[in-house]
């Protein structure tokens, strides 16, 4: 018996796959968002809220996934920027590829931003690379501020943690400052911010982060021509 | 349960190994998986097993070795193994260390028959 050494990353073609996205990404000076949570965190209303607020000028885009149903797709679609929904016929996940067919089927039009709302799931999206440019995670306050130590790999990967529903906070008994230290305790880096995308409360800084990123992927590249 | 995608992914990498060792078994394939990867050793075991019953493959093993959460210190240079998720450097007492290895999915190597 002998041991042959290989060493290969075991999702090599969905990273790939992504790795030829993010290439294309930059190219095209766009910033992409990989929106993760648990399933009612309220992915979908920050991104209705963003459309609706989101400063002039900038083109955005949205692919949602779900396992079924386009209702988010319907959702997002009365604010005049192109959405595509991606049904998953079952997979707990949006993949690099789903995210090609997407993209091929939003056209060749001009997009700043892409935020590609992803299946409500904690666990299984931290895996697939997309070609984002950061993984985003919303959490609520009416779920458990130790999510970020339940859910590691989401929150070790992700730039920035969305804490949706602070309207709330009066009712539930959600520890904020525990649910921004167990977020650092896990990714030490990672930025915080509070909103509510009933009230609108955080909704303005939450674009101003969006802005301030789509700049910086701006100038990573410069422009072609 | 993403694993069965993850143990697909697995089976077609080794299936393309063995098809260029023709008359070779392999016995075993060896896969790092870090603490933070968000994958269970014991599903992915359960599904690997499941797609390779009743193909040429069979009987093969799938040796999991998890990796631990490693830091680096920005401010002294210090690496080390984060335990029960405290990020703060043991040298130097720095909070905002980053990540440098533990959320790795990797195959390693393969245990071929001799001869």
């Amino acid at each position: 018996m002998s041991r042959v050494s290989v060493k290969r990353k075991v999702l090599k073609e969905n990273d790939r796959i992504a790795g030829d996205l993010r290439t294309g990404f930059r190219s095209r000076n766009m910033l992409t968002l990989n929106l993760i949570s648990s399933p009612g965190s309220g992915k979908t209303s920050l991104l209705e809220q963003s459309l609706r607020r989101l400063p002039r000028g900038i083109r955005a885009a949205v692919l949602t996934g779900d396992i079924e149903t386009d209702n988010d797709a319907k959702r997002l679609s009365p604010f005049g920027f192109p959405v595509k929904q991606i049904t998953t016929g079952g997979a707990c996940h949006l993949d690099a590829q789903m995210v090609e067919r997407g993209l091929a089927s939003l056209g060749a039009q001009d997009i700043d931003v892409l935020f590609i709302e992803n299946v409500g799931n904690l666990v299984c999206p931290a895996s697939f690379d997309l070609g984002e440019a950061c993984k985003i995670v919303v959490l609520s306050v009416t779920e458990g501020e130790d999510k970020p130590l339940k859910y590691p790999a989401t929150f070790v990967k992700a730039d920035l943690v969305v804490l949706n529903k602070i309207d709330l906070l009066p009712y539930v008994p959600f520890d904020i400052s525990r649910a921004r230290e167990n977020a650092k305790r896990i990714h030490p880096g990672i930025d915080i911010l509070e909103v509510s995308c009933t009230t609108g409360q955080g909704i303005d800084e939450w674009l101003r982060w969006v802005e301030k990123r789509l700049q910086a992927a701006r100038g990573a590249v410069p422009r072609e021509g | 349960m993403h694993e069965m995608g993850i143990a697909s992914s697995i089976v077609d990498t080794v299936t393309a190994e063995a098809q260029k060792r023709p008359g070779t078994r392999l016995l075993a394939v060896g896969l790092r998986l870090g603490e933070v990867s968000g994958v269970s050793a014991e599903a992915l075991e359960f599904c690997f097993q499941s797609l390779v019953k009743g193909t040429e493959l069979e009987p093969i093993g799938l040796e999991i070795e998890r990796s631990p959460r490693r830091h680096r210190c920005p401010q002294c240079g210090c690496e080390f193994d984060v335990v029960d998720y405290d990020p703060t450097c043991p040298k130097c007492g720095e909070f905002s260390t980053a990540l440098i290895s533990g959320d790795e999915m990797e195959i390693v190597y393969l245990e071929v028959e001799d001869g």
